[in-house]
């Protein structure tokens, strides 16, 4: 029989290291994670209080922002409204999770199953992730954004830069590339593509092209409105980018800052939508780990059970009609669907075989949930393996709220034959960042008359904006631009619902 | 892999301490407003104890693009008795409104601690005792050392290494002192050296070299430089705040708590802002005494009222042990106004001949029942005995108090930084 890894909830640094290496064990062989290498800090409870405030990095600029967040959380924390999570992990090379001294040897190893070969492969793995994200360099980047905001504040004044920041932050959420951009080519790449091309239009030569009609030449107007916008790089939906490179006045520390701050949401922007698969990951994996550590014996019956009691509170769903509700938790979803895609692999019943027949009975667990972590994102994730017997489990049913019906508001779905592929498709676009955020893009700008800035807000179903938050980002938006801003509502059809229009406040000071 | 866990439990703390402070300076006429609210309802002392504190969320919004109302669609779990097509009644009148948690305005004003330091910083902001520091400086512990460049000569102790090290090192290069590599150099030429002749005038150089090195020290006590000090004088204001109280029979329970009130607002200012105020307590009944600020604020008395006895007692202190030569001299006053009749004359007296002369500022506070405002009663005593003297110009602040609310207020005013502050008339 193996040696038990702890007695009692008593750790110390021996522990740990014991626990880490054992985690790393079945992690690793049992299965088959690649995760980057592990650096494991313990802190009390006033740093991860820090943490919280910081977006749960462990070093980031100045701003009264977070310092008003860190007066929030603890006074919640201090009134025991909150507890503190257990632990933060850190989407890095090496990947640094926080484990909170507190903690006893059994949520210790937990905490480390789950954030540091969890999510770690989870990070490490994700086509989202790999693609937006560069773990090797986030620290750098931040330490250089940290040193900057200082160097900015001595040279240009604290007040300066606030003002910069407030704006930019006001805007984060629409300061992320959502599509990778093409790449540049370089010029031999561009003589092989239209040597390609022409190769192409060689082969498929055909005369009678010659004769059909062209359609009515485009007016010297319309020409030079689609050359502008050309230029500008317009329709453009990253706001900041856009200011970043174009707003007409900024100074050059200015644009480098709204660098930092897109730099940075974009950093977080895979976090947002992958928040199901990423803690479906960690819980799965802790579970899978810590079963294991316990079959081997390294951990006794009284630590499992403590185990399990943190297990089940943290995927626990109450149903809609619980006080307790609040929306789907991502840690309960994750789990279930990925416990679920095991027993399909493993054990498929005939329905299964007839939903999922490309991984029903295929026998190869890690092989089928490696290629799930690597490839999708919530909203394809739920859409492609949510099951009727999950969505039955749940006991699953679809709202639609429209105000216009007098009548109360329509189940329109419920987990039967007839619904449950509406049901999945609902909750999909639910987890759809597409359709959480509000779409909205620049379009154009006057540079020939008052350098009017204008957007437009495409409303889905009926939803438009926040009219008084609408207004202070707009006013942050115009201080930025230093000319007027327009924004405009539009329907799918191209019908305007609502227009704001702001003008810039003036600059009490000269900015350098 | 090799796994690190390291331990940052010993880390500083206080990682987030200038954001916090950050969010204070952006918020401070928010927090000090809520602060005051605060401070108005609760005990003062546990009012100075810091605490919780709630601003409209307004001035700290950080405004986002939001959605909201359109049609909604959503999955839930849970259904125990819905088919498809069953209509469910909106609860209640806002459809918009109760949208899911999390969305939504809810937060709309926002509760934080504040540590006791911040607090009582932004409780006693702006006030200050009047016309500090116009008298004589002390001598003792004023004095402050200062840096002042550097000298030719000083105790060994002062040595500015890094200033001698370049000194000399620029004087080397001045004087051209052969450095050792080069003398290593010619020694190892007059080893390799076959040539007779050419060896003598090697050896010769070597020689000169060597004599030159000698010559020209590589330390000069010419390069040695002292870091220099300079004694700078601080003045230190003196000043010494007299606490009269009156705590006899005819001081409800009320009106006692009021003053104390007033006190312990006065002790925790004089405590936090000055160093070096001293503070007497006084406390009197138809007899005077001395007592400790324990005995002041919670140990009981009751008896008769002779203001003058009060004011005979400070007087005393003053002449044995601060000459007003030498000190700013304070006093507030707190009574309900009432005094033995005969008394008034002599404390009219004292006040003038003895106690205003030496005084820079009088306060006095009169404290009244709960309810009963204090415009409507007929002016007590006292308040008329000070009224007349405050008009023939003596430096006289008087205010009326009924209320505990009324404390802070009464209490700003009396100490709010300003010019002078006799020239604000009495309520």
């Amino acid at each position: 029989m193996t040696e038990r890894l702890f007695e009692g909830a008593d750790w110390d640094f021996h522990t740990l290291q014991r626990i880490t290496d054992a985690c790393e064990e079945v992690a690793l062989k049992d299965l088959g994670l690649d995760v980057y290498p592990n650096q494991i800090e313990v802190i009390t409870a006033e740093q991860m209080l820090d943490a919280y405030s910081s977006v749960g990095m462990p070093l980031f600029y100045k701003h009264w922002s977070f310092g008003k967040h860190f007066a929030f959380h603890e006074a919640s924390y201090r009134k025991g409204l909150m507890g503190l999570a257990y632990e933060i992990v850190i989407n890095s090379s090496p990947c640094i999770s926080y484990l909170m001294e507190e903690n006893t040897a059994t949520m210790q190893t937990l905490v480390i199953a789950h954030a540091a070969f969890g999510h770690n492969h989870f990070f490490k793995n994700n086509y989202l992730f790999k693609q937006w994200t560069d773990a090797d360099g986030i620290l750098d980047y931040l330490d250089f954004a940290k040193n900057y905001v200082m160097q900015c504040e001595d040279r240009y004044g604290r007040i300066e830069v606030e003002r910069t920041l407030d704006a930019a932050h006001a805007l984060m959420s629409h300061g992320i590339d959502r599509y990778p951009g093409k790449k540049k080519l370089d010029l031999r790449a561009e003589e092989k593509r239209a040597g390609r091309r022409r190769q192409h239009e060689e082969e498929v030569f055909n005369d009678l092209w010659r004769t059909v009609p062209k359609g009515v030449a485009k007016s010297r107007s319309t020409l030079s409105i689609e050359r502008r916008r050309k230029l500008l790089g317009l329709p453009q939906e990253n706001l900041l980018y856009f200011l970043e490179k174009s707003a007409p006045r900024l100074a050059p520390w200015q644009r480098e800052l709204l660098r930092i701050v897109r730099h940075i949401a974009q950093y977080f922007y895979p976090q947002s939508q992958t928040k199901v698969m990423n803690e479906g990951t960690a819980t799965y994996v802790h579970y899978r780990i810590m079963t294991k550590l316990h079959e081997q014996g390294r951990i006794t019956d009284g630590n499992f059970l403590e185990f399990l009691g943190s297990h089940t509170n943290v995927v626990f769903q109450p149903e809609f009609d619980d006080p307790r509700f609040s929306g789907f938790n991502p840690y309960a979803l994750g789990f279930a669907v990925m416990q679920d895609i095991e027993r399909i692999v493993t054990r498929p019943e005939d329905e299964d075989r007839e939903w999922f027949p490309d991984i029903a009975g295929k026998n190869d667990v890690m092989g089928v949930l490696r290629d799930v972590w690597a490839n999708y994102r919530d909203e394809s994730f739920i859409g492609q393996f949510l099951s009727p017997k999950l969505m039955r489990h749940f006991r699953m049913f679809h709202l639609h709220d429209d105000p216009e019906e007098r009548a109360g508001i329509r189940v329109d779905a419920i987990h039967d034959e007839r619904g449950f592929r509406r049901v999945r498709r609902e909750l999909a676009r639910q987890h759809d960042v597409g359709f959480i955020d509000a779409n909205i893009e620049v379009v154009d700008v006057d540079l020939a008359g008052d350098r009017r800035l204008i957007l437009h807000h495409h409303v889905i179903k009926g939803s438009q904006l926040n009219e008084t938050d609408a207004k202070r980002v707009l006013q942050h938006l115009a201080d930025l631009w230093t000319y007027d801003v327009a924004l405009i509502e539009v329907d799918a059809n191209d019908k305007v619902l609502r227009e704001y229009v702001v003008s810039p406040r003036p600059i009490p000071a000269a900015v350098a | 892999m090799p796994i690190h866990i390291i331990d940052r439990r010993l880390n500083p703390g206080g990682k987030s301490l200038e954001n916090r402070q950050r969010f204070l300076r952006r918020a401070k006429s928010l927090v000090q407003g809520a602060v005051k609210k605060t401070s108005q309802e609760r005990d003062i002392k546990d009012v100075l104890e810091g605490g919780e504190v709630t601003i409209p969320l307004d001035g700290m919004h950080e405004p986002r693009f939001r959605r909201e109302g359109g049609t909604r669609d959503m999955v839930l779990p849970g259904n125990k008795k819905f088919v498809e097509g069953d209509y469910l009644q909106r609860s209640g009148q806002g459809s918009a409104k109760d949208s899911g948690p999390g969305e939504g305005d809810s937060e709309d004003a926002f509760r934080f601690v504040l540590s006791r330091d911040e607090f009582v910083d932004l409780f006693l902001d702006d006030l200050e005792l009047p016309d500090l520091a116009k008298r004589k400086i002390a001598q003792t512990e004023s004095e402050g050392i200062q840096r002042a460049g550097y000298t030719m000569s000083g105790s060994p102790a002062n040595i500015s290494v890094s200033r001698t090290v370049k000194l000399a090192l620029a004087r080397r290069i001045a004087l051209k002192r052969p450095r050792k590599d080069e003398i290593e150099e010619l020694e190892a030429a007059i080893a390799a050296c076959t040539d007779e002749d050419e060896r003598t005038e090697l050896l010769a150089e070597l020689e000169r070299l060597k004599a030159k090195s000698k010559r020209i020290p590589f330390i000069d006590p010419l390069d040695i430089r002292y870091r220099r000090f300079e004694t700078v004088p601080k003045p230190v204001a003196q000043a010494v705040m007299f606490c009269l109280m009156d705590v006899s029979g005819s001081m409800s329970e009320h009106m006692k708590d009021l003053a104390k009130r007033f006190y312990m607002l006065l002790y925790v200012f004089l405590k936090r802002r000055y160093k070096h105020v001293e503070i007497v307590f006084i406390r009197h009944t138809d007899r005077a005494e001395e007592v400790d600020e324990q005995t002041f604020f919670y140990g009981p008395a009751s008896g008769g009222t002779l203001v003058s006895s009060a004011l005979q007692a400070m007087h005393e202190i003053v002449r044995e042990r601060f000459n007003p030569s030498d000190w700013n001299i304070y006093a507030a006053q707190a009574s309900d106004g009432d005094n033995s009749y005969s008394d008034g004359e002599l404390t009219g007296l004292l006040l003038t001949e003895k106690i205003l002369p030496v005084c820079q500022f009088f306060a006095y506070l009169e404290v009244g029942e709960a309810g009963g405002s204090a415009f409507d009663l007929s002016d007590s005593s006292l308040w008329t005995l000070y009224e007349r003297l405050r008009n023939s110009g003596a430096p006289l602040s008087m205010r009326k108090v009924s209320e505990r609310s009324e404390i802070f207020p009464v209490f700003h005013d009396l100490f709010q930084r300003r010019e002078t502050a006799q020239e604000k008339t009495a309520p």
